[in-house]
């Protein structure tokens, strides 16, 4: 750096967002980009450490030191290709990455940690504004063909890195269109789809075919799969909802989150959703159950959608805001995430376990919850009690379940008999071969439910191991 | 003088070659010396004078474990006729007259039948030359007085008589026969030397006992018109009696760096041998160099042979030890010409050396261009010539002197007794340099590459695929990014901090540079590394391209060489020389690519046929090869360019034919400095980095690199230059380390230890070079090219075939593995943070287990229980607090790291009993007092560094540990450089410096040029501190045994050898790197040696170097250590987290900073140190209990329970062979393999007790004391326990001024004043050795000649070498000249003298000199601060200062006030007729007194801040 007492000098200052009052009445990304000036100057914070704790903490080991260097002097087009060495889909973790380098920043120890995230944004839109990010199909091809089954971020990341290795990929996606979670279980205000159309066209100019509305294993026999590629990789991720077993689940109005985006999204795509199946939050109660990012996406998409009012509820205690002892730096903490859809309104309470719907008329109208104490039993586990004497109700008339997804769909995994962990993830070696000859799995669908990040790091390990698989050896990097 | 290969056939008294102990590292040095009369008058006195002040020069020997046994003793005179014809008559044997016959004595076997058939062989040889065996006489002894270990290994002395046939003409015919007669029967005994014109008296004696052992030295029969004398110490406990001196031209102190470029370049050499004067017998000489010689034994071979064939012996001196002559304007042109003809002929015997030489007839002495050495001398009115090591030898009444002197760096000093006169240095020199017109010689004949037309067939060559390329030659954007750019950029060296925790090249499982399997030696205590950047002068990269000639002749041709001034090549330069055609000049360029996809075995066929295409083009007449890689692509992959350059050179060496070519080395591998030092190290003449050029070109083109230039063509060829620049900067400090002065003969001179390569591949290529624990060959090379290659031609698209990271520098997780790394290093903080035991369990585990990443060579063993033990209960080891008692912090200067960070260490350490380290930077004396609430924040440990910072006899007498540092892990040999802007007010404060200006620490201690030096030091320190014990610290390199075992003979009470890899608060990356080896080694080699030696039991031994465990802990201990210390791992428990800033003042966690808001981020702890320290020694218990050990002592030497752990090798690792380093040498029962006796300081009847007792009521009742002394060189150190005593009862402030007076008559010892303190005057009358006031803090030292004296004290030497040495205040009055160094490094005192040596003022930082007389060469040479006035009487004195620093300013009325203060002062103690003079023409004199003001200084004091960039930015201390 040049000069490197510039942390010092230079606070952190995140980019801002729009106006909520401006926001949410539309479905346009919240988060402002910022300058790339202002870029520079927050990146010129880094510290190009002698151990660099953010490249440890980022599951796909960004070299953020280099970029953060490269960008500060003004070298973008050197920054994006260091970028691209190692993430795929820089364009969606700098949007939506929890940003786990950021919490293993070297400045965080005394200081605010550096703006990695927005950093890593910030030079991939520079580089697509000035139009680098062009098709760049391999040089030689080997003749070798892959199926990849799943568009979310492992399937995009594993076709990406073998279509640059010479292989003919095809990619199988049982929607209409390509992007697997990306496109449909995030809403719009977070990531704006064109995002996502932008990388899929250059995927698909680099030789990548996709084929949407292919549900393999139904539109696409599995005979046939086999026979026609040399390899396979699953990545169809993992989206079988945890449910809440409760009195009441059958009413009405009662939702899994996941219906509840991917229906929103059709919508803001514009696609029409027949009456009869629409969840509309407009003037309704709304209840989320589920702290997570998936139940701060519905407390965003109800506030959008008009809703009368919008509380969301957690089993947990409310975690801290700040590390505490138990969870020292370098590592991921579990803090309080007050994401921009909070600040869009609503109410949060925690250690709140729902006992019951109760509903009129086969409609839910309320939840009979309990507040609730956590402890350790003497093993060390988890012990929920109910407090005594603290049972409330919450008036709903639309309740939505982020309570995360616990395996993946069965339907082809079974047809493919390969075998599954206790968990019912489908079991991979280290090298993510499945127990099935020629079939590999990665993302969620291998290690369940999980960070964009990591699923970019499993398609990229994937392709690793399938190349080496194909060719005897690999110049695919395995990380 | 060193270096010792195998035992001779006769005796075998060295130790064999065991485990990690090699005979071949053997040190010693010595006192030297002669006595002479001038007119050539032979007499018994002279003999005697000459015994006499070798017994003077005792002190310089040494002793062993035996106290009775010497290192060695001798004696050189003519050959005593009258005694012999004496002792014949006796003996019936008929002698000729003087001249006919030549005498020797020989070492024979003690057993009667071998001794029969030495001499047997003897009569045959001699009979078979020609000449006649006259007889034999047993040489009378008394062995009764000797040593046990001389005893046991005494020979049968007897002389042989040789008589001199018609046919051979006497002198030098008859000696050159009587030469072949020895060279041919040392075969089978030792002859000390076989002449018709000397002989020589020596053996395995102390200088005491030579008289006694030889009753032939009493009989006054015995005369000679000199003696010339060496009193030898050596580092090991075996010297043996053929390695005493004299040989038998010479006798030698000081060390051959470059021995084995000399013995390889001499071999290669005797292939074009011929000579008249030899005629046939030339084979029966050869090889000149007899094998198994120490150093001076080889070079007194050459000297021997030169000096037969026919050269003067002043001429073959001026050949073999050349002044530093390049860009020396103080020396004629003709000269110049003399030294740079023969610069042609060979490459000089370079390092610290002062020489006694002798033919019989002319006795002289030389000097190093260094000057490293002391030679001091007397000449006597009555024609008598003392010189010696030391003044004071002998006793000679001041009026009988004429002249007393001190031979100069790179003079001669020669008596012709024949002629009976003394010839000076110019007028020798100016006869040698006339004896051929060399001048025209040169002009007619010697070509200048910057005169070669420039090539009309220039081919531009650019890389079709770059960054193929680059990989292909193993680039990793790190080399880029860390190396290339601060080169390019700035013409800087690459710099960095912590220590190296990557794994050694053997056990990485990545591919590595062929170089990164070698580490560069280093200089430690046998002699010291010189200071590049300072003492440039003596420095030169110089080049001579071409053919040599018949070393025995003298022709114009020899001169027809290629003069390369910059041996790093640019593209221009490389086709100038390829596209050459001059006279005999030819190009042959030999392609080094072979065919990557046939695998190892193409590898291997091309370096054959490199090797047979460079023999064949020297046949065909080439003078040029040119090993080239150009062209590498998809097919063709290139041999490492250092494996192909070693196995060309070695082969041609193998051939004879190496000096019959130049190697030129094309290669698109080099780029950092190590690797250029490598590859001239194993024989490159020349190197074309082309690749690296290229790169620079693009990283231009991609704004990687902003050079201010807009065009771009000027702008590369300035980042070529400034990289080019960088290299042979780094290259000048990689020479120096060593204490090289020249590329010519650091060439071949293989200053590398290999650390995992196997024999046969260092036979084949680098032959001669030492690797201890085996290794990979070629087909591991070959495996590691071919992976390279693959990774360079991937076929992948661009964006996914950018270079690899890197990672070597700093952590990545695609990169090399660290072991410091982000998981070990936040499981270390939780585990001492919180006191988690199973974090330091996690932590451990990370370190110990080193399955997948194999780092160390400690991480390859496992512990072997030895089936007899059982494992003991864990209560019955001994407790956590006595293992804490052996752990110490490692040395970091406040300046280095933070106040909070240094204190904190020594908080914890004084705590929990063991030691912190106060590093170098001196210690603020408020940190003496105990804390108000209890604990102490005293460094226990006292830093003794080469800058002295700080170093006040209060700091000393506040001291439990006082610790010499030699050398630092990460940059041994080097000094280092605390720039201005870091010096705050408290930094200044504790270093008695001003702030805002730059401190360097020299990279030798200026005290310490060999192992007696050492010796002298250890003494000092402990004159200073009686209670303290002294340390000394070494880095861990092949022959720090040996060092070590002299440094124990030195009195040293613990030792420490530090790893290679340890840390450093900034280096040159290269060092970081490259230089020193692990601690496994070094402190295996060093336990192993002292154990055969047997003073293992006299001193200590702890270890350093990344040591972080507990089992760590218990590997050094069965390696050998007692101690422990601990650096990086402690800053991390203290927060750091490696940032590597250290040297950018810019931690961001407060720990190596001084910037004062950083600081304020520390939160380390001393409950966290703690903690961490208790987690280790718990570790160590747990250990101990398992393997049935309660006593952590029981753990020490026991190799027997480690072996090597073959689980967890990889692909390279698996070809390491431990077993030395854990060899178990068998000694008897008596023999004590750890510490349990006490050294004795020989501090019990020396002078200062005297002179305390005398002060009593000065120091109890600051009563005045006044009392004279008689004097005498063997009377050292005198005043600093009295010093040490003032400062216990009173600190810094001492005494009133003038408390105590004392006068000394005589000549005072070494360090005379070291460390006064203040309210101690001590005057002598009469003269004084090296080293006077060194560390003086704020005495009066007072020196002038008798009033009696026969010469003019101003003229005349008075006082040695590096005197006020780090004197921090104080008084100094030198009536007289002193020696170089004058107040080298003075930070404080005030002090007048009447001349100076070269490199006055060096360093100084503070205080003023006053020079009344003329100074030597390079003066104020990195002087940043002080003032110096220097009455330039002769106008000339700018052309002899360094101005790199300093300006010239006219005087003030301040200046002219002390000026005239100090006068009268020097007047007023020495009466001194010139301070009278001047005094008295004060007026007229003041113009001519020149102010020497350094520019830094001057702008600190007129309180303007500092620019950051101003002069040398390279590297901070640490």
């Amino acid at each position: 750096m040049a000069d490197t007492k510039r942390f010092l000098k230079i606070k952190r200052e995140t980019a801002p967002y729009r106006a909520v009052c401006e926001r949410v009445k539309d479905y346009r990304e919240v988060a402002v980009l910022r300058p790339d000036d202002k870029s520079q100057e927050q990146g010129s914070r880094c510290m190009d450490c002698g151990v660099p704790f953010c490249h440890w903490g980022c599951p796909v080991g960004n070299y953020i030191p280099e970029w953060n260097d490269l960008m500060f002097r003004g070298q973008w087009k050197k920054a994006v290709e260091s970028l691209h060495a190692t993430n795929n889909l820089p364009e969606i973790t700098g949007r939506l990455c929890p940003a786990l380098c950021e919490f293993s920043c070297v400045l965080g120890i005394n200081d605010d940690p550096i703006t990695i995230r927005e950093n890593e944004l910030a030079i991939i839109e520079h580089a697509f504004r000035e139009g680098w990010i062009k098709p760049e199909p391999p040089k030689k091809r080997t003749g070798k063909k892959v199926a990849v089954i799943g568009s979310g971020p492992a399937g995009l990341a594993c076709a990406d890195q073998l279509n640059k290795a010479g292989h003919k990929v095809t990619v199988f996606e049982k929607d209409d269109k390509p992007g697997g979670i990306l496109r449909y279980g995030i809403p719009d205000f977070k990531l704006d789809k064109s995002v996502i159309d932008r990388r899929i066209k250059i995927y698909k100019k680099e030789g990548i075919e996709f084929r949407t509305s292919t549900d393999v294993g139904a539109d696409y026999k599995v005979s046939k799969l086999k026979k026609d590629f040399d390899a396979v990789c699953l990545t169809s991720g993992s989206r079988f909802p945890r449910d809440l077993k409760i009195p009441g689940r059958e009413l009405k109005g009662v939702y899994f989150a996941m219906d509840y985006l991917i229906q929103s999204n059709r919508k803001t795509a514009g696609q029409k959703i027949p009456p009869a199946g629409m969840i509309d939050a407009k003037g309704r109660k709304v209840v989320v159950i589920g702290g997570g990012d998936t139940g701060s996406d519905c407390v965003g998409t109800a506030h959008r959608q008009g809703a009368a009012c919008v509380v969301q509820i957690e089993l947990l205690p409310q975690p801290p805001e700040c590390r505490t002892k138990d969870c020292p730096w370098p590592r991921y903490p579990m803090l309080l995430k007050t994401s921009s859809s909070h600040h869009e309104g609503g109410e949060r309470h925690w250690a709140v376990s729902t006992k019951e719907f109760k509903g009129e008329k086969g409609v839910v109208k309320k939840l009979s919850c309990v507040k609730v104490d956590i402890g350790k039993d003497d093993k060390g586990r988890m012990l929920i009690k109910d407090i005594p004497g603290t049972a409330f109700d919450i008036e709903a008339d639309m309740v939505v379940l982020a309570l995360g997804f616990i395996y993946p769909e069965k339907g082809l995994i079974s047809q493919l008999g390969v075998e599954l962990d206790p968990r019912g993830n489908v079991r991979a070696d280290e090298h993510y071969l499945t127990s099935v000859k020629d079939v590999f799995a990665a993302g969620d669908m291998r290690r369940g439910q999980s960070l964009i990040v990591w699923a970019v790091s499993e398609g990229r390990r994937a392709a690793h191991s399938i190349d080496k698989y194909l060719m005897g050896s690999t110049r695919l990097p395995s990380l | 003088m060193a270096k010792k290969s195998t035992g001779r056939a006769y005796n075998g008294h060295l130790p064999a070659k065991q485990g990690l102990y090699d005979p071949q590292f053997e040190h010693d040095s010595c006192g030297v010396g002669f006595v002479c009369d001038i007119k050539g008058r032979k007499s018994h006195d002279t003999v005697l004078k000459g015994i006499l002040a070798l017994e003077h020069l005792m002190h310089r020997g040494a002793t062993g474990s035996d106290p009775d046994t010497g290192d060695g003793a001798g004696v050189l005179i003519q050959i005593p006729h009258g005694f012999f014809a004496k002792e014949c008559r006796k003996e019936g044997i008929g002698l000729p007259p003087e001249g006919d016959y030549g005498a020797g004595i020989v070492f024979l076997p003690v057993d009667g039948k071998k001794r029969k058939a030495c001499e047997d062989a003897v009569k045959r040889i001699t009979e078979e030359e020609g000449l006649a065996l006259l007889g034999w006489r047993d040489v009378p002894v008394d062995d009764s007085m000797i040593g046990k270990t001389a005893r046991d290994t005494e020979p049968f002395i007897r002389q042989v008589f040789i008589g001199r046939p018609g046919s051979v003409p006497a002198g030098l015919a008859f000696e050159r026969k009587l030469y072949v007669v020895r060279r041919r029967a040392e075969k089978d005994c030792y002859i000390t030397g076989l002449s018709s014109r000397t002989i020589c008296y020596k053996g395995l004696l102390k200088s005491t006992q030579l008289k006694g052992y030889f009753p032939d030295l009493n009989d006054e029969n015995v005369t000679s018109a000199f003696a010339l004398i060496h009193a030898r110490y050596s580092t090991n406990t075996f010297p043996t009696w053929d390695l005493s001196q004299p040989f038998r031209f010479m006798a030698h102190n000081g060390e051959i760096n470059t021995l084995r470029g000399n013995i390889n370049w001499m071999a290669a050499r005797q292939g074009l041998f011929k000579s008249g004067a030899f005629g046939s017998d030339m084979r029966k000489i050869l090889p000149v160099i007899v094998p198994g010689g120490s150093d001076s034994a080889m070079i007194d071979n050459t000297l021997e042979m030169l000096v037969l064939s026919g050269r003067p012996l002043p001429h073959v001196m001026m050949m073999l030890i050349p002044e530093a002559w390049q860009g020396n304007n103080q020396i004629d042109e003709d000269r110049k010409h003399f030294y740079e003809y023969h610069a042609c002929l060979m490459e000089p015997w370079d390092g610290p050396a002062a020489i006694a030489f002798t033919d019989g007839n002319l006795v002289g002495a030389i000097l190093d261009r260094n000057g490293l050495r002391p030679a001091r001398y007397v000449i006597t009115k009555g024609g008598l010539v003392v010189m010696a090591s030391e003044a004071g030898v002998l006793d000679i009444p001041a009026e009988e002197i004429a002249v007393n002197g001190r031979l100069q760096p790179g003079k001669m000093f020669l008596i012709d007794t024949v002629a009976g006169r003394i010839i000076e240095d110019s007028e020798i020199k100016a006869g040698m340099a006339s004896s051929q017109p060399y001048g025209r010689w040169l002009e007619e004949n010697m070509e200048k590459l910057s005169d070669l037309p420039f090539p009309h067939t220039y081919k531009v060559w650019h890389e079709k695929d770059l960054a193929a390329a680059q990989k292909a030659f193993g680039y990793s954007k790190e080399d880029l990014r860390r190396v290339i750019k601060p080169m390019a950029g700035d013409g800087n060296e690459p710099t960095g901090s912590m220590g190296d925790d990557t794994p050694l090249a053997v056990l990485s499982t990545r591919p590595r540079m062929l170089y990164d399997y070698f580490k560069q030696l280093f200089a430690q205590v046998t002699n010291p590394p010189i200071d590049p950047i300072r003492e440039e002068l003596v420095m030169t990269l110089n080049t001579y391209l071409g053919r040599e000639k018949n070393l025995l002749e003298e022709t114009p041709d020899h001169c027809h060489r290629l003069k390369v001034n910059n041996p790093i090549l640019t593209n221009i330069d490389l086709e100038k020389i390829r596209g050459i055609r001059n006279r005999t000049f030819k190009t042959k360029t030999i392609t080094t690519l072979f065919d990557a996809s046939k695998g190892k075995a193409a590898l291997k066929k091309a370096l054959d046929r490199i090797c047979k295409e460079a023999s064949a083009a020297i046949k065909a007449g080439y003078t040029f090869i040119i090993l080239s890689d150009r062209g590498v692509d998809e097919k063709h992959a290139a041999l490492p360019a250092l494996l192909a350059c070693g196995a060309v050179h070695h082969h041609l060496i193998r051939t004879q034919a190496r000096t019959r070519a130049s190697i030129i080395i094309e290669s698109g591998e080099p780029r950092e400095v190590a690797h250029f030092a490598l590859l001239f190290g194993y024989g490159a003449d020349c190197i074309n980095p082309y690749l690296a050029y290229e790169t620079i070109e693009q990283m231009i083109r991609d704004k990687d690199l902003i050079i201010a230039f807009p065009d771009p063509e000027l702008a590369s060829s300035t980042a070529r230059k400034n990289y080019i620049d960088a290299v042979n900067h780094g290259l000048l400090k990689i020479l120096s380390k060593m204490g090289i002065s020249t590329l010519q003969s650091y060439r071949g001179a293989q200053i590398f230890e290999a650390v995992g390569l196997d024999r046969h591949l260092i036979d084949k290529c680098f032959s001669g070079t030492v690797s201890r624990i085996e290794g990979i060959g070629l087909d591991e090379i070959a495996q590691e090219v071919i992976k390279r290659h693959a990774a360079a031609f991937t076929g992948l698209a661009a964006s996914q075939a950018a270079l690899p990271n890197g990672g070597l520098y700093q952590w990545r997780r695609d990169g090399e593995s660290h072991l410091w790394n982000p998981e070990s290093i936040a499981a270390l903080q939780d585990a001492a943070r919180n006191n988690d035991a199973a974090a330091y369990k996690r932590f451990s585990e990370l370190i110990n287990n080193q399955a997948g990443y194999l780092t160390t060579l400690r991480g390859m063993m496992k512990f072997t229980p030895s089936s007899a033990a059982r494992p003991v209960p864990l209560d019955e080891v001994e407790p956590v607090s006595e293992i804490l008692k052996r752990f110490v912090t490692g040395a970091m200067s406040f300046g280095s790291i933070s106040r909070g960070a240094h204190e904190t260490m020594a908080l914890t350490m004084n705590r929990i009993g063991g030691r912190s380290n106060s590093g170098e930077g001196g210690e603020d004396p408020a940190r003496y007092k105990p804390l108000p609430g209890g604990g102490s924040i005293r460094s226990a440990t006292k830093q003794v560094a080469s800058g002295r910072f700080g170093v006040t006899i209060n700091y000393l007498a506040n001291a439990d540990e006082l610790q010499i540092k030699i050398a630092q892990g990460a940059k041994p040999g080097e000094g280092g450089q605390l720039p201005g802007h870091k010096v705050s007010e408290t930094i200044a404060k504790v270093r008695h410096s001003t702030p805002g200006v730059t401190l360097i620490s020299p990279p030798p201690h200026h005290d310490i040029y060999s192992i007696e030096d050492l010796a002298q030091l250890i003494f000092d320190l402990k004159n200073a501190n009686p209670r303290a014990r002294i340390s000394v610290k070494l880095v861990s390199e092949i022959g720090v045994g040996t060092i070590a075992a002299g440094v124990a003979k030195g009195h040293a009470d613990m030792i420490l050898i530090s790893g290679g890899d340890g840390g450093t608060g900034a280096s040159p990356l290269s060092s970081i790197k490259h230089a020193g080896v692990p601690w496994e080694l070094g402190l295996s080699e060093t336990h192993q040696t002292l154990v055969l030696n047997d003073l293992r039991s006299r001193v200590r031994l702890q270890t350093d170097g990344q040591l972080r465990t507990g089992r760590d802990v218990v590997i050094a201990a069965m390696l050998g250590a007692e101690e422990f210390g601990f650096a990086t791992a402690a800053l991390i428990v203290m927060g750091c987290v490696m940032l590597r800033h250290c040297h950018l003042n810019n931690c961001s966690v407060g720990v190596a900073t001084q910037d004062e808001e950083l600081g304020k981020r520390f939160a380390g702890k001393t409950e966290h140190l703690e903690a961490y320290f208790r987690f280790v020694a718990e570790e160590v218990r747990t250990i101990m209990s398992g393997l049935g050990v309660r006593k952590l002592d029981e753990l020490v030497g026991r190799t027997e329970l480690l072996d090597i752990n073959t689980d967890i090798l990889n692909w390279k690792s698996r070809k390491v062979d431990l077993s030395r380093i854990l060899y178990k040498p068998e000694v008897p029962a008596h023999v004590k393999t750890r510490c349990s006796i006490k050294q004795d300081h020989g501090i019990d009847a020396i002078l200062d007790l005297k002179l305390i007792e005398a002060a009593k009521p000065a120091l109890e009742g600051k009563e005045r004391v006044k009392a004279s002394f008689d004097i005498s060189n063997t009377d050292r150190t005198v005043g600093a326990m009295l010093s040490g005593e003032v400062a216990r009862r009173y600190g810094d402030e001492g005494l009133p001024d003038g408390t105590v007076h004392y006068k000394f008559t005589g000549t005072a010892g070494q360090s005379f004043g070291a460390f006064l303190a203040k309210g101690v005057t001590l005057e002598v009358e009469g003269q004084a050795n090296d080293y006077v006031g060194k560390g003086m803090s704020g005495g009066r030292v007072i020196v002038y000649p008798p009033g009696h004296a026969g010469f003019e004290p101003s003229e005349n030497i008075i006082i040695g070498n590096t005197t006020f040495y780090g004197a921090t205040s104080g008084e100094a009055y030198i009536r007289g000249v002193a020696g170089e160094r004058f107040c080298i490094r003075n930070s404080g005192a005030y002090a007048v003298v009447e001349g100076v040596g070269d490199h006055g003022c060096e360093y100084m930082t503070g205080g003023r000199v006053f020079i009344l007389g003329k100074t030597g060469r390079n003066f104020a040479a990195g002087m940043s601060g002080g003032i110096a006035y220097v009455y330039d009487e002769d106008r000339n004195f700018r052309s002899r200062c360094n101005m790199g620093m300093v300006a010239f300013e006219p005087l003030t009325g301040e200046d002219k006030a002390v000026i005239e203060r100090l006068l009268s002062d020097h007047y007023k103690y020495t009466r001194s007729a010139k301070a009278k003079e001047v005094l008295d023409d004060i007026g007229n004199i003041l113009k001519h007194i020149v102010k020497v003001m350094p520019v830094e200084y001057k702008r600190a004091l007129e309180g303007r801040t500092m620019r950051k960039d101003v002069l040398f930015e390279e590297v901070s201390d640490g």
